[in-house]
């Protein structure tokens, strides 16, 4: 079957967007192919800074026969309805249409039969269409046919296209199209420098030899390869090692057609900047990779860079002009870090009165302050150093202000622990000021330095609290302040550290700060030791200012404060964000291997706001249900849950009451009840002392009781008020387990 | 002239890689011979050469355009009191624009390198992303800095916008940085140190020598001492002339202009004072946008005038 090669020649197409432009291509062709019926055995993209190309194997010459059939009007039907339906299918007399039978009777259908079309005229339609629809992310016109409306546009000038189509066995055929004056052709071109003259080919295997021959190496990947294995080998053979960057390799592949690996050198005294100063200079400005020595892992004073020619000197001129730009770029780099040097990171502080941090959030000066007092309150629950906490909060994020974080700012926080440590601060302050923005992804180490775990939560939640108070959530994929990161990243904080952290309270409290708002602040700060009590108290009661009144007075006896009410309203948004937290664990958790289901149970209690307790939780449920104690028990407290819920639907009420010794007749259910206060009691004692594993072993006890009452003992007893006490002692059974999860939400 | 003879031309003080002035004249050879018309720099202050009518306006309109020209090039904050090796208040920068652009214009570009010396054989020369956009000018275009052994040595743009106007046709910009490709081809790694008439010794006369004290004297000013009253003053007046000159020259149905340059020159001028205040550090963050933008408001109405001009293709 015939093959297809496609190629579009351009000017340079950016790196950043030649993988993704392979894959919309291949995309496209191949889902117009199978849309036209033709269904293809393989397909493959490439992209070279110069061309986009696509071979598809085993295309169908022609798109299948197309068999339609078309129902008419019954027989006999007026004539105007017969006369519509021949247009329709194209007849040019009834006795061309066949006679079907249906239920209602006989009516006309009409069998057109469409020979498929060849794949040739397919593609020539198909090729003109992708180029006008492709979704480069930006693109442009160009030349004199850009004065007429609607002419051609490319990611950047598009030269040629080659189209062929054939089988191996026969000469292919050329796609015939013509696209603004582009025509379908065979005819390409090789390296810009190296070999610039035009090569005709016919299909993709000769296509690629005759390109590698004409030093373009078509494969990114083989690029990378090449690239990769010749910057080892370079750096082995000097005694260093490549310090790999995935990203910039990428990038670097998209610049070369004909990579050629070449090694340079600056001059040893820069190596006293930091190296990773040094490394994204040189990454960054120059897209060249660093190497380090493999004893020290320290830099060493040379570069690898990659050309796209095999130069007539070897490349002497290359690497000399590459080392002068080095050089200068170098020496920048040691002027803003020597600058810096010379500035404390305190001296900086007052121009964050200036800078804004998001209008509806005020200045950077004053989230500083936030994340002072805050880092300075959750100090003492992560047994950091008050006065070093608020310290690193305090110069946390003053290397923003520096000249080599605005040269470089991927080296936030990193420049401020070495300019924090240069200035002698305290190491764990030093520490800090790096490990705050931490983790900044999945794969990055969480904070383990007290110091930096109170100012990378502080930092986290008063971005979290702030973009809450002003309504900037995350929706669907649109996270710009990325608040999901920063939610998780608190949640791993947690976790990894197994830090006890009231979070609702503390999520409150810093609303409080966040709205700039005196009188507003008082009445936080009166609040805040009852919070537990006023969470309670539903927003809509219509006394909510007077039992918050009540409770202040009673309390604090001050004065009541007007803004009370206001401060109380932002229990909602709390709640909110502690449910936003709350999904967030469950996608970790899920991500894991915790079966949500768990989660929810978990979730479905109430006041469940203490992450490290919640993750507990669902460990010892997740043993427990794996255990056969732990199936069965679930199974009787299903059972006890689905009865309940039909007889209380049918009484319209529930049963929660206590159980009445005295209704209690069988023995089994007699042994139940005493079983179910046990182990009601026991449970919870386990829970206050946070072993959930013993909660669960005394719920495990419930287990034969449990059998052997829905064994013996029918619920739905005669006498109304014995069996209200049998559902009432089926709902204790549910409370008890309530202590440690909510096992309706479980499934199986 | 004390000693006429020592003024003879000497061999090769012209060269490309040995004068910074023989650089631009070969260039300007260079341009001149694909037919560009070579223009002299316009005569008032500009952040770019882009700024030039013979670029911005004249990329408007239906009509063939093909120029090339040296622009002085103004950036008050970029000075550095003649300290930095790098950086100027004022540089050169050479300027060439093709309307609309030829399907060969890289190829164009490579050969005037090859004219001032850089052989594609022996340098790696790279075209790498850069997208070009000017919030004054209402501009933006596709296309890249092109690089030399990793120094950026000229940007290449295909303009899509200008004055707020889709281009079309679509002209090609070429902006070399001179004083950077004479570092280069020069070998040297200070500006100052550019010989810039290719001669030697006693004869030899320096960047430094011409431009230094005026980098150094510019750096004050543009920091430390420029009138800030007057120049708001300046601005808000400039701003005024450019509306004034601009509702002027309309005719009666508006289906004419006949002072778009003059009004022009009072955007440019709006341009520059607003670049001499950014320097001098009295337009705050929030007030600097304000400021980009009603240069832009005025750049585009002297687009829209252009194009109701003669060589803005009015009437065709």
């Amino acid at each position: 079957m015939p093959d297809l090669l496609l190629e579009f020649f351009s000017e340079e197409i950016p790196a950043r967007m030649q993988a993704r432009a392979a894959d919309d291509l291949k995309k496209m062709v191949t889902d117009r192919l199978v849309a036209a019926g033709l269904t293809y055995e393989g397909a493959r993209a490439f992209a070279t800074p110069r061309r986009l190309a696509l071979t598809v194997q085993g295309v169908p010459a022609r798109a299948p026969d197309l068999k339609e059939e078309r129902k008419g009007p019954k027989v006999g039907a007026p004539e105007q309805a017969i006369a519509g339906f021949l247009r329709a299918a194209g007849l040019t007399s009834i006795d061309q249409a066949k006679v079907q039978a249906d239920k209602k009777g006989d009516f006309y259908i009409a069998i057109t039969e469409k020979a498929g079309q060849p794949a040739l005229d397919l593609l020539a339609v198909m090729i003109p269409e992708i180029v006008r629809g492709f979704p480069w992310p930006k693109s442009m016109r160009w030349g004199a046919k850009s004065a007429q409306p609607g002419s051609l546009s490319w990611v950047r000038p598009l030269h040629s296209i080659i189209a062929t189509f054939g089988p191996e066995t026969e000469e292919p055929v050329v796609v015939p199209f013509d696209l603004d004056g582009i025509k379908g052709g065979d005819v390409t071109r090789g390296h810009r420098f190296l070999a610039p003259g035009a090569i005709t080919v016919r299909r993709f295997d000769d296509y690629v030899a005759k390109l590698e021959q004409a030093k373009v190496v078509l494969d990114a990947s083989r690029r990378m390869d090449i690239i990769r294995a010749d910057a080892k080998n370079l750096a082995f053979a000097q005694g260093y090692e490549l310090v790999e960057d995935e990203g910039l390799l990428v990038e670097v592949a998209g610049l070369v057609e004909w990579p050629v690996v070449l090694m340079g050198e600056f001059d040893q005294s820069f190596l006293a900047i930091p190296g990773e100063v040094i490394r994204s200079t040189i990454r960054t400005n120059q897209k060249c990779f660093v190497l380090r020595d493999p004893q020290t892992a320290k830099l060493v004073n040379k570069f690898i860079l990659v050309a796209n020619i095999e130069a007539t000197d070897g490349g002497k001129a290359v690497v000399a002009g590459n080392e002068r730009v080095i050089r200068a770029r170098l020496s920048d780099a040691k002027f803003f870090y020597e600058t810096d040097l010379k500035t404390k990171l305190e001296a900086r502080l007052p121009k964050f009165s200036q800078i804004v941090f998001h209008e509806k959030l005020g200045t950077q000066e004053e989230r500083i302050a936030r994340i002072v007092a805050l880092a300075g309150q959750l100090a003492p629950l992560v047994n950091a150093d008050v006065a070093k906490a608020e310290r690193a909060a305090q110069l946390c994020k003053a290397d923003l202000l520096t000249e080599v974080v605005g040269e470089f700012p991927e080296l936030q926080g990193l420049m401020g622990k070495y300019y924090a440590e240069a200035q002698g601060e305290d190491e764990a302050v030093a520490h800090a000021c790096e490990d705050h923005y931490r983790p900044k992804g999945p794969d990055d180490l969480v904070p383990a330095d007290p110091v930096s775990i109170a100012v990378a939560l502080a930092d986290k939640i008063d971005t979290l609290v702030g973009f809450w108070a002003i309504d900037e959530k995350p929706t669907g994929s649109k996270d710009p302040y990325a608040l999901r990161r920063a939610a998780l990243g608190l949640i791993r904080i947690v976790i990894d550290n197994q830090l006890r952290l009231p979070l609702r309270r503390q999520l409150w409290r810093h609303f409080g700060y966040v709205e700039r708002d005196e009188a507003l602040a008082v009445a936080f700060a009166m609040l805040h030791p009852l919070h537990d009590q006023i969470v309670n108290i539903s927003a809509t009661d219509i006394d909510l200012a007077m039992k918050l009144e009540v409770l202040v007075d009673a309390r604090a006896r001050v004065a009541a404060n007007p803004k009370l009410v206001q401060a109380h309203s932002y229990v909602k948004p709390t709640l909110d964000l502690l449910s936003f937290f709350a999904d967030r664990l469950k996608v970790q958790l899920r991500e894991q291997g915790a079966r949500h289901d768990l989660v929810d149970a978990v979730f479905a209690l109430e006041g469940q706001d203490d992450l490290l307790m919640v993750v507990r939780r669902v460990e010892a449920l997740g043993k427990f249900l794996d255990s056969d104690d732990g199936k069965n028990l679930l199974a009787g407290v299903k059972r006890a849950s689905n009865i309940l819920r039909i007889e209380e639907k049918k009484d319209g009420k529930s049963y929660n009451g206590s159980v009445d010794a005295r209704l209690l007749d069988a023995t089994e259910e007699k042994s139940l009840a005493s079983a179910v206060a046990t182990a009601k009691s026991e449970a919870s004692a386990a829970v206050a002392k946070e072993d959930f594993g013993a909660a669960m072993t005394a719920l495990a006890k419930l287990r034969p009781f449990v059998d052997a009452f829905f064994d013996k003992v029918t619920v739905n007893a005669d006498d109304k008020s014995v069996r209200a006490n049998r559902l009432t002692l089926l709902n204790e059974i549910r409370e008890a387990t309530r202590a440690v999860a909510d096992f309706s939400r479980i499934e199986g | 002239m004390a000693n006429a003879t020592s003024s003879a031309p000497e061999q090769g003080s012209l060269d490309p890689t040995r004068s910074f002035q023989g650089l631009i004249l070969a260039l300007q050879q260079y341009w001149a011979d694909q037919g560009c018309v070579i223009l002299q720099p316009y005569d008032m202050e500009v952040g770019a050469g882009t700024f030039h009518p013979a670029t911005t306006l004249r990329a408007l309109g239906p009509k063939p355009w093909n120029a090339a020209y040296v622009q002085p090039s103004r950036r008050p904050k970029d000075g550095r009191y003649g300290e930095n090796p790098n950086r100027l208040q004022h540089y050169y920068q050479f300027q060439v624009i093709l309307k609309p652009s030829p399907p060969d214009l890289q190829q164009l570009y490579l050969n005037s390198l090859k004219v001032i010396g850089i052989d594609s054989a022996l340098h790696d020369i790279r075209f790498v992303e850069d997208d070009w956009e000017s919030p004054t000018l209402g501009a933006w275009g596709l296309g890249w800095e092109c690089w030399c052994d990793g120094m950026e040595v000229s940007q290449f743009t295909y303009f899509q916008q200008v004055a707020g106007v889709e281009c079309a046709p679509v002209a090609g910009e070429l902006t070399y940085g001179l004083e950077r490709l004479a570092m280069y081809v020069q070998g040297v790694d200070r500006v100052y140190d550019l010989n810039f008439n290719g001669r030697d010794d006693d004869k030899k006369v320096t960047y430094g020598d011409v431009f230094l004290q005026a980098e150094k004297e510019y750096s004050r000013h543009n920091f430390e001492h420029s009138d800030s009253d007057m120049l708001f003053k300046q601005f808000s007046m400039a701003e005024a002339a450019c509306q004034k000159y601009l509702d002027a020259g309309y005719s009666a149905d508006k289906s004419q202009h006949l002072m778009a340059l003059p009004a022009y020159d009072q955007c440019i001028k709006a341009s520059h004072v607003f670049n001499l205040l950014d320097a001098r550090g009295v337009i705050s963050v929030t007030e600097r946008q304000s400021y980009i933008l009603r240069v832009r408001e005025l750049a585009k109405a002297c687009g829209a005038a252009w194009l109701k001009t003669e060589a803005g293709g009015a009437g065709h």
